[in-house]
């Protein structure tokens, strides 16, 4: 019943995550699946709300109490890592799995000089000497591009510029070693001139060490520059995952084509840009069937009833009735007409 | 780091000089100091004499240099009750008040510090809710209530300590203590914790909510993902992101032992500056008033001053933050 | 038009009947205080409630004191020797008078006792928090509105006074205040000095509070507008920007009524409070001290429990207040 393939590094098989509360349980993740391969790099994206974070924070088992997992399995190389103890899931953090959080500046810890906190981290996970821990986080602040790398190791965050924080937690993540790296919007708090220096960084530090990545944003830019493949989440599900090439530019699922739509173009004169009316449901309020279908224009009968299911073909599919099999020829010739322009 | 704790200095200097304006005021206008001396009877003469004597007839402002400057060498006039110089009353009840003030401070500062941090470790257990609960019902008892409960319960009815007193008491000279002897030690257990509880809740509460606080942000939680252990993570990174608000509040707590002391020790019956405070205030012994009130703001400054070179020493920004940027 | 629902109208005929005149405003008001979310919020809390229940309980017992106690502990002409150190709920081998919580040294009944030192303990309690409110309102909104020097000016003997205990500037202003009473007068004007002490210490947390508001909505346009067309500014005060203050007032006021108290049986304890021939809580704890050895202990444990039931109360009602009013945990 596992859908992993042999060189899967991370399989995620039917992952759900809930919140149980005062008034009933609230599902955040409904039964998800993907996979990531060896030196891949999967973009995330998804409208705010659509949990793209809650999946990074339930992979590296950091969730919030009370959200737990309630549905699944999460293998990493094979072995489960979702039933480990805490102690256990302790030295898979950092040392196979770790993870960049947002904001550079409330990353690290304002108190402690950035090479201590390299050290320690080097240090946590190893046999190496203060020497030897040294001379690598040094290596690593001057891979990741900070000026001066040697005096920087007794600097404190705050004497540093954004973008310089955002390096010195990349080189956090990677100090370790780890075999993959999630990265929850690693952008979003950077100057937009910043951005693209930081992607670069991340895409080359990565793929020479043949890290894999899970890239978590909502910026199409990003995932235009740096993923391999995408997976596409709306209300807690999957509903399209694909080569990045194939669903940035022909994007099947609504949703996906609704995200496609709202980037400006700057080879087109686009007038106004797309909008999707409506916002993403609440967790206490999910509608019955697919969950996008109170937005979706082409929204049938059977989009109300069923909830579509994500089949997948050459690690690529769509989670819509549009875009099964049988449904009538004519249905999707006319909806891939329009997808195409 | 120098033009810092000099700014510092002359702030400290400033208020210092203030509630010593306040201290004048009171020593020179509040009752008569010239009736206070020589009682009712006397003579005109005597009074003309003494007002002369006393410098009283010189312009405010030079009674007030006067004042300060005596002050400063701790020159305070005599105690009206007494009869003794004030200086020499002050000195000689000073060590029981410090002592005791060491021991509540220590025990409030080391129990506060552990129970808040336990309870924030273990928020959910059922003996972190009890610790909570009684430490409200601990914010509303009032010291001197403690005190006497405590007298109850420890020296009436198990007879364990004693009630009131210091003890026994070894004179070092200069310096007479009560931690070398066994009554000493015994008689300084009750008022400590009465002392301290107080404080002790309070910064308890104050160590709970910054922890909190700190297990909750970005750093923390970054930190966790690296897979640094738990032990690291508690005591390590975020003790240290803890105590740093914690220290000002607390040192200014800590501070304040000294005038809590006044009401422990009525309580006690505790030989030290407080219950001098509270007999000069029955008797409206102006000079001994003035003396303490100038005594207590010297110790509030020093300790303003010690937590806010403290700070700066132990918070980076601080010290990259620009001169006035505060 | 006809009327066709079913509510009764003032005759068969079928006039409008003249509108009946609106309640006064104050009616109005009071019907929106009950339904308001504060009310809500209150009849949901058992901790309110019950908070609220014992602080009326002693605030009417003392009241109606001089009504409900079976004996006034005062009139030394009813004291009978013999009845001292009668038990609770025993009765005495004397003179057969049976005493609810036992009498102390002089044969005064406790429970009467009790009653008439809540009285003075209360009274004290809330006219130092009036002068406290009033002055630190007032200095608030002075320091607020006018900004410049004498914000500075108060701002800066506000953090002062803030960094010493408050009994400490109690203690003091009671020292002074007496000091310029003569000693045959002392006894008399021992309460009023109290409230000034207890309630010139504690004025700094309304001053802050109010200030705050005031910097806040000094800012916006309505005000503005108000000083442009020329309202007079404390009329701008009063109308505009003290009802946004009222709710923090409130909470401070509360939790201040509960310091107030225990300032008061703190001093009292100490012996500069209130005269021994009115003992108020304190006092009754302080003669209830001497006596622990000797076993008397009714005489110390029910003005305790009265002093902590009443303060611990205040201070549960004052934290869930505080909850109650903060706009961000709605």
């Amino acid at each position: 019943m596992a859908s992993e393939k042999p060189n899967a590094l991370l399989s995620v098989h039917d992952l759900s995550v809930e919140f149980p509360g005062r008034r009933g349980t609230l599902t955040a993740l409904d039964h998800i699946s993907f996979d990531v391969a060896r030196g891949e790099v999967l973009g995330i994206v998804g409208e705010s709300g659509a949990g793209k974070s809650l999946t990074g924070r339930a992979i590296i088992g950091l969730l919030d109490p009370p959200g737990r997992m309630s549905t699944g399995e999460i293998r990493l190389d094979g072995e489960r890592i979702d039933t480990l103890t805490r102690e256990e899931m302790k030295s898979v953090r950092g040392s196979r799995i770790a993870m960049i959080f947002q904001d550079p500046l409330t990353s690290l810890n304002p108190l402690f000089p950035i090479g201590e906190q390299i050290i320690e981290t080097i240090q946590a996970h190893g046999d190496l000497d203060e020497a030897a821990a040294r001379r690598k986080a040094v290596n690593l602040l001057q891979e990741v591009g900070l000026p001066a790398a040697e005096q920087r190791m007794s600097a404190y965050p705050h004497q540093l510029s954004g973008g310089m924080r955002q390096r010195v937690v990349i080189a956090l993540a990677l100090c370790a070693d780890p075999e993959l790296v999630i990265a929850d919007e690693p952008t979003t708090a950077l100057d937009v001139s910043i951005q693209a220096q930081v992607i670069a960084l991340l895409k080359r530090a990565t793929a020479e060490r043949g890290t894999s990545v899970m890239l978590i944003t909502h910026d199409m830019g990003v995932i235009a520059a740096m993923a391999d493949r995408i997976a596409v989440m709306y209300a807690g599900r999957i509903v399209e995952i694909g080569p990045v090439h194939d669903v940035l530019h022909s994007p099947r699922h609504p949703s996906t084509r609704g995200l496609m739509g709202t980037i400006p173009k700057l080879d087109h004169d686009t007038e106004t840009l797309v909008q999707i009316d409506g916002s993403m449901p609440r967790l206490a309020a999910m509608p019955l069937g697919c969950r996008f279908h109170p937005r979706c224009p082409h929204a049938f009968e059977r989009c109300r009833a069923e909830a579509p299911p994500l089949e997948l073909e050459n690690a690529a599919g769509v989670a819509c009735w549009l875009w099964t099999p049988d449904e009538t020829a004519r249905r999707a010739a006319a909806f891939a007409e329009d997808a195409s322009d | 780091m120098l033009a810092y704790v000099l700014r510092r200095v002359l702030q400290s200097v400033a208020v210092l000089l203030a509630v010593g304006l306040v201290a004048f005021t009171m020593f020179r206008y509040v009752g008569d100091p010239v009736e206070n001396m020589l009682g009712q009877e006397a003579t005109q003469a005597d009074r003309a004499e003494l007002l002369e004597r006393l410098g009283l007839n010189d312009p405010i402002h030079v009674q007030y240099a006067r004042f300060i400057r005596n002050a400063a060498v701790g020159e305070f006039g005599v105690s009206y009750r007494q009869g003794r110089p004030v200086t020499q009353v002050i000195a000689e009840r000073l060590p029981a008040t410090l002592e005791l003030a060491f021991v509540s401070g220590i025990l409030a500062f080391v129990g506060g510090v552990s129970l808040g941090v336990y309870t924030a470790l273990k928020r959910n257990g059922v003996l972190s809710n009890a610790i909570m609960i009684t430490s409200l019902i601990g914010v509303s008892l009032p010291t001197f209530l403690i005190g006497i409960v405590l007298i109850w319960v420890f020296a009436v009815e198990l007879r364990w300590l004693p009630s009131y007193g210091r003890g026994d008491v070894v004179d070092l000279g200069w310096w007479d203590t009560g931690f070398l002897t066994l009554s000493g030690l015994k008689s300084l257990i009750l008022p400590a914790i009465t002392l301290g509880l107080y404080q002790l809740t309070l910064i308890m509460r104050l160590v709970r909510a910054e922890m909190l606080e700190v297990l909750r942000t970005d750093y923390i939680k970054f930190a966790e993902a690296r897979g640094i252990p738990d032990r690291s993570l508690y005591f390590r990174h975020a003790l240290k992101n803890t105590m740093v608000p914690v220290i000002t509040i607390t040192g200014l707590q800590l501070g304040s032992i000294i005038a809590f002391a006044i009401i422990t020790e009525t309580v006690f019956q505790w030989p030290g500056v407080g219950l001098l405070f509270i007999d000069a205030i029955q008797f409206v012994d102006v000079p001994v008033m003035a003396a303490y009130l100038l005594l207590i703001s010297l110790v509030f400054v020093t300790i303003n001053l010690i937590v806010d070179i403290l700070y700066y020493v132990v918070d980076p920004r601080i010290r990259d933050a620009r001169p006035g940027a505060r | 038009m006809s009327r066709t629902d079913a509510s009764p109208g003032p005759g068969p005929d079928n006039r409008e009947a003249p509108a009946p005149p609106p309640p006064p405003a104050w009616r109005r008001r009071l019907g929106e205080a009950l339904e308001s979310d504060l009310a809500y919020a209150f009849c949901r809390s058992p901790v309110a409630i019950i908070s609220s229940l014992v602080v009326g309980l002693i605030v009417f017992a003392a009241v109606f004191a001089p009504l409900i106690a079976p004996h006034d502990p005062f009139d030394p002409a009813s004291l009978n020797l013999m009845d001292g150190f009668s038990r609770p709920m025993t009765p005495n081998e004397f003179t057969g008078n049976l005493y609810w919580l036992g009498a102390d040294d002089q044969g005064r009944d406790v429970f009467s006792a009790i009653l008439y030192g809540s009285r003075i303990s209360l009274f004290v309690g809330f006219a130092a928090v009036l002068l406290s409110a009033a002055m630190g309102v007032g200095l608030g909104l002075v320091a607020g509105y006018r900004g410049g020097w004498l914000d500075a000016v108060i701002m800066r003997i506000a953090d002062v006074q803030l960094s010493f205990p408050s009994i400490l500037i109690a203690l003091l202003i009671y020292g002074v205040a007496r000091g310029f009473i003569p000693p045959t007068e002392r006894e008399a004007a021992a309460v009023w000095v109290l409230i000034l002490a207890i309630g010139l210490s504690e004025w700094v947390q309304y001053a802050r509070a109010v200030r705050g508001v005031v910097l806040v909505e000094k800012e916006k346009e309505y005000v503005q507008a108000a000083r442009l067309i020329g309202v007079a500014p404390w009329r701008i005060m009063a109308t505009h920007i003290l009802p946004n203050a009222f709710g923090p007032i409130l909470v401070i006021a509360t939790i201040g009524l509960a310091l107030a108290i225990i300032a008061e049986a703190t001093l009292s304890f100490l012996g500069v409070g209130v005269s021994p021939t009115q003992p108020s809580l304190g006092t009754l704890i302080r003669i209830g001290q001497g006596f622990l050895f000797s076993g008397e202990w009714w005489i110390l444990l029910f003005p305790a429990l009265t002093l902590l039931a009443l303060a611990l109360a205040i201070n549960l009602l004052g934290d869930w207040l505080r909850d109650a009013i903060n706009p961000k945990l709605r």
